[in-house]
């Protein structure tokens, strides 16, 4: 680490509540909206929603406030509205689906998972006192993400649900274990790596001017490196082992500062990608959608044609610049509309200016995450902090990028947004970690005493005195 | 490990710019196109849900899209059926749209560029979108005429005013009702289009805009144009007309109709027309020259892509590559000179009109749902095709086909009618295609009419152009200078 200078910030507590608000706002304003794009009145239901909504958001603030009074004060909010803006749009398609004579009810089970998440969340705030406790169990996350991995090759527990084996039913509740797997992964490299990132960087042959690692410092990862080549040729889920992939090199980059890591991981990735796209049949097939996605004959192929990516594209491009508006368009068109494809049915309905808002929200969420891995002390926090917050930015990608044809599509769920109880709430824990990381990033060292001198004639949008007493924190600059 | 930290974030950052710049893609720079995809059933929706503007015949709305209680919102519907099936063609859930519907679709979504200032006005007052109606320049009782002059056989009609290019009437029979098609239950709108689509004659194509014939004799106006324009001919001219005309390089013929000679030999250019003499034609043709008959025809709008009514009009050809037996057959509009029938109206009503060639068009206004006038077609120039000199020379002679030629089937008291008959040939043991177009009155004209019947009608070996077609054009005539 360089140099180290002191540097006020702000608890930001007040901060939060303000823009904590906002979200509220536009969470409930679009439940509203749907309600009266669809059935020209204002749910009756609103004011409980909002409520319950106000509830959970403020719950969880106030646990922050007694445990974490540091924490980053963008990223709760950033989290509520796009959950909102999710929920809302899960209840528009319910909407459309029962005109169509299907009745659903995703909004209401999103609606139950969101509680669940919000309170899971608060809870990993409350009893993880200190993020550095996470290291103890390396070996233990790395067993447990190989576990959740492999749940759904058991016979009796995992079920094959649209050509892929990805889901695990137990009692009637079904979920997806890789999205509780990326975060064990990320605990268990954050651990593994920070203990032996001199002996990756700088034991090893030179080859070509590249600093190869030891082979046996690569144990531990090529058995993860395997398992998600397992996910990809066993689960057939194209979309969860690029993301452990693009995990797996992003903190080895982080820890080694070695761009032969990256260098090596994309040449696999590449050669992995190539011998599964000729030799499995599905993901060919998903190379041939996206790149002759308006080819007719690919087009009608059912299954794995491109039929679903270009009917998202339909719904993309009649929403244009401002969209139709909630309730206006016929996102139901697309098949998956609420989970798989909620971004194209975001976009027809918000238009691109909702699409680049909603992006940039990811966009700030992910920032604020790397913000957090910088700002924090130990080697730990910042590996862990970095890949929670590249898998939030990875998944969003790979998924937008998807429907948006910039990558093959593959099968993740919008975080926060899409339908599906496992994401949200891994995601939401995904929060409540960083949450707690940040909380001890901006916290003032205790080396130092904190000054009392408030900063004369700052103003702070919806803060209070007490809250947004600054603070002296130390921070690592480049 | 903040400096790794930092070049992550560029890396995240540069995703979502990635992502960013896509959905602009997508939503902004691909949109039009992604809509206007065939297989995007959401325009369709969309469009349904939506009132689309009327179509509009001498103040009534012949096409008009009324509430219904129904996924689509709107039903379309055509009031007269089958009479403007042609013009209109149709809009339909499962089979898309043709025609004008087609043609005239941004203005009757509301959706087209011109109406942006009404979308903008729709969107701050929050009211329903509605789409424009498109006014047509057709005249009912032509419309009609030309209808009940067909019946029954498969043919086409087409009838301009020569002064502005306003299309009066624009027929093709077999026609088809349009209801049928726009049904909002899927499985009969494409049992009927499933039937159309299969039946004789092919009702759902547009005979008078997008089916190329033989012009047979009719294509002689266009060789006497290019002779009387080449300065070296004059109506009294005098032409050698004999019963066989043997063409150079081959042991081909062209004769006469009926095998016979043209009652003199040489024979004037002004008798030649008037009885339609082939080999004096074919002689003609091979004088004047394929380039001179090239560039005559390309000035009354042969050879032109991009002529839209604005439905596409396709294409009528005078071929490149022509040796003197093929010009000779050209000239007489056989061989591989083909033609539209809105194409022969052109030839007509460009003569009529001193030799000035209006283009045609169909849509006269387009006013948005609050009544104000969006657009207003002007007449427009297509090409000088004549001198008026030239223009009034062979004006004179067509009024002797009627009056004393193989035309005066289409003779009306009191009017002096211009004309020229046709008789083209086809493949071998089919009846010849019946043509006739005409221009009346000769010295004021007021409408050019081509008419075409397929294979003879209800005539068949017997048809002549004369006999079958005239009276179709005389009754439309009629109707025209009666309203």
């Amino acid at each position: 680490m360089a140099t180290v200078q002191p540097h006020r910030v702000r608890a930001g507590r007040g901060v939060e509540l303000g823009l904590l608000l906002l979200a509220l706002v536009i969470g409930v304003a679009a439940y509203a909206l749907v309600g009266i794009g669809t059935t020209d009145k204002v749910p009756p239901d609103v004011i409980g929603y909002g409520v319950g909504m106000a509830a959970l958001a403020i719950g969880i603030h106030l646990v922050l406030r007694w445990r974490a009074p540091f924490a980053d004060p963008v990223i709760l909010p950033i989290t509520v509205a796009l959950n909102g803006i999710g929920l809302a749009m899960i209840y528009r398609i319910d909407f459309a689906y029962t005109a169509r004579g299907r009745e659903d009810t995703f909004a209401q089970r999103q609606l139950v998972w969101t509680a669940i998440s919000v309170v899971l969340a608060a809870a990993v705030i409350v009893l993880l006192r200190d993020h550095r406790t996470l290291r103890r169990y390396t070996y233990t996350a790395m067993l447990a993400g190989l576990v959740l991995v492999m749940l759904p090759l058991v016979p009796g527990l995992g079920v094959l649900i649209n050509g892929a084996r990805i889901w695990v039913r137990v009692g009637g509740v079904g979920f997806q274990p890789a999205e509780f797997a990326k975060i064990a992964f990320a605990i268990f490299f954050a651990g593994y790596l920070v203990t032996h990132r001199d002996t990756l960087a700088l034991a090893g042959p030179k080859v070509l001017g590249l600093q190869l690692p030891r082979p046996r410092d690569l144990g531990p990862i090529l058995i993860v490196w395997g398992a998600s080549v397992a996910v990809l040729v066993l689960e057939r889920d194209l979309g969860t082992s690029l993301l452990f992939f693009g995990l797996f090199v992003a903190m080895l980059y982080l820890a080694t500062e070695r761009l032969s890591w990256v260098v090596i991981g994309l040449l696999l990735f590449i050669v992995g990608a190539g011998v599964a796209a000729s030799a499995f049949s599905h993901v060919g097939a998903r190379f041939d959608a996206w790149l002759h996605a308006f080819d007719p004959a690919v087009f009608d192929q059912s299954p794995g044609g491109s039929g679903q990516l270009v009917r998202g594209l339909f719904g993309m491009a009649s929403g244009g610049l401002f969209g139709t508006g909630w309730g206006q368009g016929r996102p139901d068109l697309v098949p998956f509309a609420e989970s798989d494809f909620i971004v194209a049915s975001l976009g027809e309905e918000l238009g691109l200016t909702g699409l680049l808002a909603i992006l940039l929200c990811y966009a700030i969420l992910a920032e604020r995450g790397m913000r957090t891995a910088i700002g924090v002390r130990d080697g730990f926090g910042k590996l862990l902090a970095g890949g929670l917050a590249f898998i939030v930015a990875l998944q969003t990608f790979v998924v937008v990028g998807g429907v948006t044809r910039i990558i093959p599509l593959t099968g993740l769920t919008t975080p926060f947004i899409a339908y599906g109880g496992s994401s949200l709430v891994a995601n939401w824990v995904i929060v409540a970690l960083l949450l707690r990381i940040s909380d001890e990033a901006r916290r003032p060292a205790p080396s130092m005493k904190p000054s009392l001198t408030p900063i004369v004639g700052t103003p702070v949008v919806g803060g209070s005195n007490e809250d947004d007493q600054p603070t002296e924190i130390m921070r690592g600059v480049r | 490990m903040n400096t790794p930290l930092r070049r992550l974030a560029t890396v995240v950052l540069v995703m979502f710019v990635a992502l960013m710049a896509s959905a602009t893609w997508v939503q902004y720079f691909q949109a039009e196109r992604l809509n206007n995809d065939s297989r995007n059933v959401r325009t369709l929706y969309r469009e349904f849900g939506n009132a689309r503007g009327p179509i509009v015949v001498a103040g009534d709305a012949i096409a008009l899209s009324t509430p219904v209680e129904d996924s689509y919102g709107y039903q379309r519907s055509y009031t007269a059926g089958e009479l403007y099936s042609t013009v209109t063609g149709f809009y339909s859930v499962v089979n898309g749209r043709t025609e004008l519907e087609r043609a005239a679709n941004d203005d009757l979504t509301g959706r087209g560029d011109r109406l942006f200032f009404s979308r903008i006005r729709d969107l701050l007052t929050g009211s329903q979108p509605e789409g424009a109606a498109v006014e047509t320049t057709l005249l009912p009782a032509a419309q009609q005429a030309a209808l009940d002059g067909l019946a029954g056989q498969q043919g086409a009609v087409v009838a301009i005013e020569p002064s502005t290019g306003k299309i009066l009437a624009l027929v093709s029979t077999p026609g088809f009702d349009p209801n049928a098609l726009a049904s909002h239950d899927i499985a009969a709108a494409g049992a009927a289009y499933q039937q159309l689509a299969s039946a004789d004659g092919n009702p759902l194509r547009s005979n008078a805009t997008q089916e190329r014939y033989p012009p047979g004799s009719t294509f002689k106006l266009v060789t006497a144009a290019a002779a009387l324009e080449s300065g070296q001919y004059t109506p009294a001219s005098t032409l050698p007309a004999p019963v066989q005309l043997t063409l150079p390089q081959t042991t081909a013929t062209i004769g006469n109709f009926g095998g016979g000679g043209c009652g003199s030999d040489p024979i004037t250019l002004a008798d030649a027309l008037r009885i339609s003499c082939n080999t004096a034609f074919g002689q003609l043709g091979m004088d004047v020259g394929a380039e001179a008959l090239r560039t005559q025809a390309e000035r009354f709008g042969f050879n032109d892509p991009d002529l839209t009514i604005p439905m596409k009009v396709v294409e009528s050809v005078f071929p490149d590559e022509m040796n003197a037996p093929i010009t000779a057959q050209s000239a007489i509009g056989q061989r591989d000179v083909q033609a539209t029938p809105i194409q022969m109206a052109m030839v007509s009503a460009a003569i009529a009109n001193g030799g000035q060639l209006m283009t045609p068009y169909v849509v006269q206004t387009v006013r948005s749902a609050d009544l104000h006038r969006v657009s207003e077609t002007q007449p427009d120039l297509y090409s000088t095709a004549m001198s008026p000199g030239s223009a009034a020379a062979l004006r004179d002679m067509m009024v002797g086909v009627v009056d004393s030629g193989s035309g005066t089937a289409a003779k009306i008291p009191g009017v002096q009618v211009a004309g020229k008959t046709g008789t083209a040939q086809t493949a071998d043991g089919q009846a010849p295609h019946a043509w006739f177009t005409a221009f009346a009155p000769a010295d004021a004209p007021r409408v050019a009419v081509a008419v075409i019947v397929e294979h003879g009608g209800n005539a068949g070996n017997e048809a002549t152009g004369g006999r079958i077609a005239a009276p179709i054009a005389k009754a439309v005539i009629e109707a025209v200078l009666a309203s």
